[in-house]
């Protein structure tokens, strides 16, 4: 398969790159497109810290080899924020100190977007699953499992004001 | 088949620092033209939260906001000299430094200050907000942002100061053996409630109840996350982590990369609950201890003894595996 020109949906822009058959998603992310929330953990889809949505499900970027996802829309880190306001699970992330060292934290927020989209009112096991393939070797998991149910909160709750009004 | 529960406890002390050819950190410290400033170190923060907590030391010391400080631990070829991130010692031995340098940078600074209000520098103090101002007449004031640039464009000042933290070598009296390795100690206690299932042979931790004493906590969050993260790391040497059965023999069949090597996740964590008891030490930051490495150290015990407690079987390698459990309850019927 020679060098190809992938096109892909990066966080709401059409973005176009040349990609090498062994080009991985998360390579192009991170050298070509300039995002580099998505993080370089373990490179062999163990450790979670790559993880971004592809077509809204999450899936480890560093196994993903770019010129198979042609067309495809990517969701990453840097695309939760509206402006400088950041998404419900970023501030509850930030407000519940679920994070030390932070090399996990992007994947970590884009498994908990996935798990909320499909799921607004989960439970901690239901949060625990969805977390599964994200390691963290700082925190002990417990503040991040506490800040994604705080952060569905938030959002049924914002969910519940705008239908109210 | 029964479920069988057991608590045990642990007990640690942990230096801060150690007895090298002397223990030295250093920083330096400058002010910025816009007012800010910039700490200097070579010491690595590999995500234990070492530049949140100096600079927390330079912003209390300066009397600035924390928004003020910027560290920058790029590069150990130019920067000042550290010994490293390791024996719990980043804390206590940079912290110390950078208090050191951000005195001194403190003193330049109300002396500009002084000169620019046409007042003594005696007279004035930090308002913690970015002012300087003279004491008992708050509007007589000066921002830093305005003090930084009279000291570069007028006064033809650097408002910088150096720190140089050392713990000298300790040499053992030939006598007693009496001597001085590390700089003050952490005391912890950790209590562990674990779950046995006697047919399996599987250890569940399902709570862990931690009190550290660790000097002043600098930053209260932080501590109780190393503490809770330790834990962490705690649980999964003890009932987890192995290269076993194969390792060194072959590597054919056991855990090669982080892949295989197991490690609790998120499902496996046992309920913790934290205290942190603040008894400030004599010579560290603030009065802070070291508290990164303990953390994992007084769960692994904590979890044998309440093993034991659970059923009866003492084990003394680790990780306690169903296996080891299994054996050590055959052994004990085969003893009864």
């Amino acid at each position: 398969m020679p060098v190809r020109i992938v096109n892909l949906k990066v966080n709401g822009v059409d973005q176009a790159f040349m990609a090498k058959p062994e080009t991985t998603l998360l390579l192009a992310l991170r050298e070509q497109l300039g995002l580099t929330g998505a993080k370089r953990g373990c490179a062999q889809g163990a450790c979670g810290s790559c993880t971004v949505l592809l077509d809204g499900a999450p899936v480890v970027s560093c196994l993903v080899p770019a010129a198979t996802v042609d067309g495809s829309a990517v969701a990453t880190v840097e695309g939760l924020a509206d402006g400088q306001e950041l998404s419900d699970v970023q501030q509850a992330f930030i407000d519940g100190f679920a994070t030390q060292c932070g090399f996990c934290t992007p994947g970590m927020i884009m498994s908990a977007e996935a798990l909320l989209a499909r799921n607004p009112d989960p439970t901690a096991d239901e949060v625990n699953e969805a977390i599964s393939g994200n390691v963290c070797r700082c925190t002990g998991y417990a503040p991040i499992v506490s800040a994604i149910l705080d952060a569905a909160r938030r959002r049924r709750d914002r969910a519940g004001q705008e239908a109210t009004r | 088949m029964t479920l069988l529960y057991g608590r045990g406890f642990a007990s640690v002390n942990y230096p801060t620092g150690m007895n090298l050819g002397g223990d030295p950190s250093q920083a330096l410290i400058h002010a910025t033209t816009m007012g800010g400033f910039v700490i200097s170190l070579s010491s690595v923060d590999l995500g234990q939260g070492l530049k949140t907590v100096v600079a927390q030391c330079a912003a209390e010391t300066l009397g600035m906001p924390m928004e003020q400080i910027i560290v920058d631990t790029a590069d150990t070829d130019t920067g000042p000299h550290c010994m490293g991130t390791f024996a719990s010692r980043g804390t206590h031995r940079v912290g110390n430094a950078v208090i050191m340098a951000a005195r001194e940078a403190r003193e330049v600074m109300l002396q500009v200050a002084a000169d620019e209000l046409e007042v003594d520098a005696g007279d004035l103090e930090t308002d913690g907000s970015g002012y300087v101002r003279l004491k008992g007449s708050p509007a007589k004031q000066i921002h830093i942002s305005d003090i930084a640039l009279a000291a570069h464009f007028k006064q033809g000042k650097s408002i910088s100061g150096r720190g140089m933290f050392l713990k000298e070598r300790s040499y053992p009296v030939p006598e007693t053996g009496e001597m001085d390795p590390d700089s003050c100690q952490a005391h912890a206690c950790t209590v562990a409630d674990v779950e046995v299932d006697d047919e399996t042979g599987v250890v569940t931790v399902l709570r862990l109840h931690n009190t550290y004493e660790i000097g002043r906590a600098l930053n209260p969050a932080m501590a109780t996350q190393q503490v809770e993260g330790g834990a962490w790391m705690g649980v999964s040497h003890a009932i987890f982590e192995s290269t076993e059965p194969y390792y060194p023999a072959s590597r054919a069949h056991g855990p090669v990369d982080f892949s295989e090597y197991l490690m609790p996740g998120s499902g496996e964590i046992p309920e913790q609950t934290s205290v942190i008891l603040e008894r400030p030490s004599s010579n560290g930051p603030f009065g802070a201890k070291g508290i990164g490495e303990m953390t994992a150290n007084a769960p692994i015990p904590a979890i044998a003894n309440a093993i034991f407690d659970a059923c009866g079987v003492r084990l003394t390698t680790m990780p306690f595996t169903p296996e080891s459990v299994l054996r050590g309850l055959d052994a004990l019927r085969d003893g009864a």
